[in-house]
């Protein structure tokens, strides 16, 4: 063994236990990093594994209108086995739960889907007996509890009655969070014309499920027929591209946690580095002796970079172990949000790269105050009060600033999606960062000034505490006050989100839509409201159409040749356009004039488009195109650009026609009122379902809740990866108490001596973190209101919502960890001996 | 064995510029014996850091073992002092985290990792518990400092200090935080180990009873010389041309 090893091994005897307890600094860091690395493994090989179960089939193919004879003969030429289904909006009604309904989406089945991968049902045979055609359904697991309903229970959809058969347990390709977005229901396809739901204009998708001979390659033949899809305007999906979507979402969730857990292990780093540093500081007089004694200034070195990298090790190999135990309990926290099922195992690649990424972030981190140690002078060992200064300007030290900058920027290149990902990352780590350390150092200049002299004395030296010398002071804010920051943030968020939603329906503005009300229905809708005592607030006709022209070029041709920079979805897609005299009140004409009406006979008809789908169709002012309005072609030009506020519950367009045009052509209505209660709300719709049974309802108390049900599931995932930061603050606040406890308890034993009672002593801690805390919080309330505001405004474009009961529950919280932590990692010091110290220093 | 030239030391402070060694000039023979005394702030431990190669003059030459250690890097001169020369500090600046067989080992250790191989280190422990008997604490190598008195930490460090058989011992105020008894049990033991190893000796020291058990003695004052008196005194500075009390 060297003696670079030896003397380590030996001088870290009497501190082993304090270089381990720092080592717990990145502990979380790396268990973050090494579970969501795992795991994110182990849904790639579930992909893999499970590719042909991911789509149910070799090849789907959608349409957002009834097949044409042309796009019936292409898909014939296809060959294969098939089976087909018809998807759309339905109300489902509960009879046997007092009528109560439900916006749900029903799938009217036909053939032997899923090919792959097993219809899973409670109890097991009820997809069989759904593809022998009888007059029954399979309801998603959840709505049969929330209602109160069971298996043999009636369910009415239309005009029609189906027996609940099953329960949806699982379908291939589906994860269980889609029940969240809109419950499921499956009846057989031969059974939906006994429905009567099926009226014009209702926003159906029809697919087509097809699987193939082994021998064929699906990847090819759509290659090869992709112009051919384009022209007929249907959408395709194969097992390919599913698999390259799944596998695109897992890297972009693996890449945000693993951001998430970087921020943890980065901190983490900058913990350790802070204890490293007070222990450096009590090693220089044994590193002057050595250097006395004949070692040279890399070797005096060497000797506490392998402590360094022993620290690292443990920290990052014991983390890797928590990693490991976390991702066996990630499914519990993720499963359901998953489309297919992941049998999870441990990845060594991904424990390997946390172990090496904790270490060298550490190692790194650590040698920013070891590099301190090369330049102690032996003159130290002869002199006590030789003043030199080991922190003075060091070359080495940019040098090693500028690794950790080149380690954050790698790090993140190779984990975010996109370079702009990856260099705000890094820029807003380096700001946050800097903006915490910066403002602790304000709080520190402060507390040096603010304190009257008068103050009492447990209050004068507690505020003491965070200006003195050798103070933690920026360590522990910005621990504390970075896990403050993103959690208030996430919070803060959540509650913005919400009460945009709560906001769209405030007021008098409706919170009740109807939505397929077709043309003879839009009266005795009218009728039933108006009997249940709620008018009508809005409605609106919709007629649908397709574009066929842009700017005279016919839309096929701009989809064959795939050349062209406009989304194809905007091309394919069916519009649902309104015609009106005037603005709704979501809307501001933004550019252009707005026509109220023309002549029934204008040859160019001037409409108006929302400004985003104008962007998407590259159309200016005064561009034409033509629309085929269900067989009739009609020539328009951009008269007027719209901004919609889409939040809104309230009927909004792409497209508005003026008065005069299409109020000949087949069209159906939506209608919106105001519900002043979730009660009124249920029985208005069920009375309108009862007399318009194809009528669907949508109420904000759904969509809140739906909203409310996805962004808990994402909050929850993102404050567990969260809660390691503030784990990992909690923790290095305890290793800088502790590492300062022996100066802590020098000063404390000196107190004591002169006559500071332990009530006192305890007083003054008390003060201290109590301070410490609350700025803490401060500053990371701070910050996320800023944050969140930043958020709010250029990514949810919404009013920021700050809710003080949030903050105020982060400050206790945040206090009161900090006073918890710091009196526990400080136990006894006020009780300790004073002659046992004092003795020590003789 | 050590030659001093005109050696000056200055240091920048607040002030100006402060100089604490001035010229000062002489030379000692192998196996010779020097004091340096003074009042506190005359600039001993300033010229025992410089002759030990711990710190450089602003000015002037020392030459170490026939080496000129002014123009070494900080490496050469650790390599000189783990070579050729032996401490003894006031403090005793003991390692704390060693036992006190492991802090006597420490400068053999050194030396075998500078390049000596395993050879350097045969013999090694036996030669520290030797040593440890030689100053009376053959049975507490095991020892931790903090388990040590005061008096029984000094021997140990002279017990570190002659492992390497250095051809010099510097020893600053070595028994400058021991009581009386100790403190001549302790200057007894420097010299007779320091007599049986034939190291030539400087020390720097308060206390006039320990400076005249040295065949020389310096005085400074001021960071000057004002006076040299005993054997080989007057040479370097005959040598160096240069004059001084």
């Amino acid at each position: 063994m060297s003696f670079v090893l030896r003397m380590a091994w030996r001088d870290s005897r009497a501190s082993r236990r304090r270089l381990l307890l720092f080592s717990l600094s990145i502990v979380l860091g790396v268990a973050a990093l090494v579970a969501i690395g795992s795991f994110g493994a182990n849904l790639r090989r579930a992909i893999d594994g499970q590719a042909k179960a991911l789509l149910g089939a070799d090849l789907a193919v959608q349409s957002r209108s009834a097949l044409t004879p042309e796009a019936r003969a292409f898909l014939d030429g296809l060959g294969g086995e098939r089976s087909e289904e018809v998807v759309f909006a339905s109300m489902v009604v509960f009879p046997s739960a007092g009528g109560q309904t439900r916006l749900v989406t029903l799938r009217a089945l036909e053939g032997a889907y899923p090919f792959y991968g097993e219809f899973l049902t409670e109890p097991l045979d009820a997809a069989g007996r759904l593809s022998r055609g009888e007059a029954v359904a399979v309801v998603e697991e959840t709505l049969l509890s929330q209602f109160g309903v069971k298996v043999g229970d009636p369910i009415r959809l239309g005009q029609g009655t189906f027996t609940i058969v099953g329960a949806l347990r699982s379908i291939p390709g589906e994860s269980a969070a889609v029940a969240l977005l809109s419950p499921r229901v499956f009846i057989a396809r031969s059974r939906l014309a006994e429905t009567g739901l099926l009226g014009p204009g209702s926003l159906v998708r029809y697919r087509t499920y097809f699987r193939f001979a082994p021998e064929v390659n699906v990847e090819a033949l759509v290659t090869e027929l992709r112009g051919r899809f384009s022209e007929l305007r249907l959408g395709f999906d194969t097992v390919e591209e599913r698999r390259r979507e799944l596998g695109n979402g897992v890297r972009n969730v693996d890449a945000f946690l693993s951001l998430v857990g970087f921020v943890a292990l980065f901190l983490g780093a900058i913990g350790v580095a802070s204890s490293i540093h007070v222990y450096v500081r009590q090693k220089l007089a044994t590193v002057a002796v050595l250097r006395c004694l004949g070692a040279s200034a890399w070797r005096s070195f060497a000797v506490y970079l392998v402590q360094g990298l022993g620290l690292g090790l443990f920290g990052a190999v014991l983390g890797a172990a928590l990693g490991v135990a976390v991702q066996l309990a990630l499914p519990a926290l993720v499963g359901k949000l998953l489309p297919f099922a992941v049998e999870f195992s441990v990845d060594w690649p991904a424990v390997t790269r946390g172990i090496a990424l904790g270490l060298g972030i550490c190692l790194l981190f650590t040698l920013l105050p070891l590099l301190a140690v090369r330049r102690v002078s032996p003159l130290r060992a002869i002199r006590s009060s030789f003043a030199d200064d080991p922190d003075r300007p060091d070359p080495l030290r940019w040098a090693v600033y500028l690794a950790i900058v080149a380690a954050v920027a790698g790090f993140a290149w190779l984990q975010a999606p996109r370079w702009v990902v990856a260099v705000g990352f890094v820029v807003a780590l380096l700001v946050g960062f800097g903006v915490l350390a910066g403002l602790a150092r304000v709080v520190a200049w402060l507390a040096r000034r603010v304190v009257p002299r008068g103050a009492p004395y447990v209050l004068r030296q507690g505020v003491a505490n965070l200006h003195r010398p050798n103070n933690r002071t920026v360590l522990l804010l910005l621990a504390l006050g970075l896990g403050t920051f993103l959690i208030v943030t996430l919070a803060l968020t959540r509650a913005t989100l919400l009460a945009q939603i709560e906001g769209s329906g405030g007021g008098d503005r409706p919170n009740l839509v109807f939505f397929d009300v077709q043309d003879d229905q839009i009266g005795p809708l009218e009728d039933t409201l108006r009997e249940a005592g709620v008018p009508l607030q809005s409605r609106a006709p919709i007629v649908t159409m397709r574009v066929s022209r842009l700017k005279g070029r016919p839309v096929e041709d701009l989809l064959r040749e795939g050349q062209s920079t406009i989304p194809a979805w905007t091309l394919r897609r069916e519009y649902r356009s309104s015609y009106r005299a005037a603005l709704a009140d979501t809307e501001r004409l933004i550019a252009g004039e707005w026509v109220p009406r023309v002549a029934p006979d204008a040859a160019v008809v001037p409409v108006s488009l929302e400004r985003g789908i104008a962007r998407d169709l590259q159309l200016g002012l005064g561009d034409t195109l033509e629309f085929n309005v269900q067989g009739v072609t009609v020539e328009a030009r951009v008269a007027s650009l719209r901004e919609v506020e889409w939040r809104r519950l309230e009927p909004n367009f792409f497209l508005v026609f003026p008065e005069g045009v299409l109020e000949g052509a087949p069209k159906f209505f939506v209608a919106a009122t105001r519900a002043a209660n979730p009660a009124e709300s249920a029985r208005l719709q069920q009375a309108v379902v009862a007399r318009i049974p194809n009528a669907s309802a949508i109420d904000l108390t759904l969509v809140l809740q739906t909203i409310d049900g996805i962004v808990a599931k994402i909050q929850w995932v993102v404050q567990f990866m969260a809660l390691f930061t503030v784990a990992t603050g909690v923790i290095v606040l305890a290793g800088a108490v502790l590492s300062g406890r022996y100066q802590r308890l020098r000063e404390t034993v000196l107190l004591r001596t002169l006559g500071a009672s332990h009530g006192q002593l305890v007083r003054i801690q008390l003060v201290e973190y109590f301070i410490l805390g609350a700025l803490a919080a401060a500053v990371g309330c701070g910050l996320a209101i800023v944050g969140g505001q930043l958020l709010a405004h250029f990514v949810f474009e919404a009013p920021p919502v700050v809710p003080p009961v949030t903050l105020v529950s982060a400050f206790a919280a945040v206090i009161g960890l900090t006073l918890l932590t710091g009196l526990l990692a400080n136990r006894g010091v006020a009780s300790h001996p004073p002659l046992e110290v004092l003795r020590q220093e003789t | 064995m050590l030659k001093v030239e005109r050696l000056t030391k200055t240091y920048g402070s607040l002030g100006g510029p402060l100089t604490v060694l001035r010229d000062v000039s002489f030379s000692l023979a192998p196996g010779a014996s020097l004091a340096i005394v003074g009042p506190s702030g005359s600039g001993k431990t300033t010229l025992l850091g410089l002759c030990a190669g711990l710190d450089r003059p602003t000015s002037g030459r020392v030459e170490l073992a026939g080496e000129e250690i002014g123009a070494m890097t900080e490496d050469d001169r650790a390599r000189m002092r783990n070579d050729h020369v032996g401490f003894v500090f006031q403090n005793f600046q003991l390692i704390p985290t060693l036992t006190a067989l492991e802090n006597v080992l420490v400068p053999l250790e050194l030396r075998a990792a500078r390049g000596g191989g395993t050879s350097a280190l045969r013999g090694a422990e036996e030669a520290a518990v030797a040593l440890l008997e030689r100053v009376g604490l053959g049975a507490r190598g095991g020892h931790y400092p903090v388990q040590l008195s005061g008096g029984e930490q000094q021997r140990v460090a002279l017990a570190r200090a002659f492992i390497n058989a250095p051809k010099i011992l510097f020893c600053d105020e070595p028994t400058g935080n021991l009581d009386g008894e100790t403190a001549a049990a302790m200057t007894e033991l420097i010299f007779e180990v320091n007599r049986e190893r034939g190291a030539t000796l400087v020390l720097v020291t308060h206390d006039l009873e320990l400076a005249r058990r040295c065949r020389r003695i310096l005085r400074l004052r001021g960071g000057v010389v004002v006076l040299d008196e005993g054997e080989g005194a007057g040479e370097a500075v005959r040598a160096a041309g240069g004059a001084s009390a």
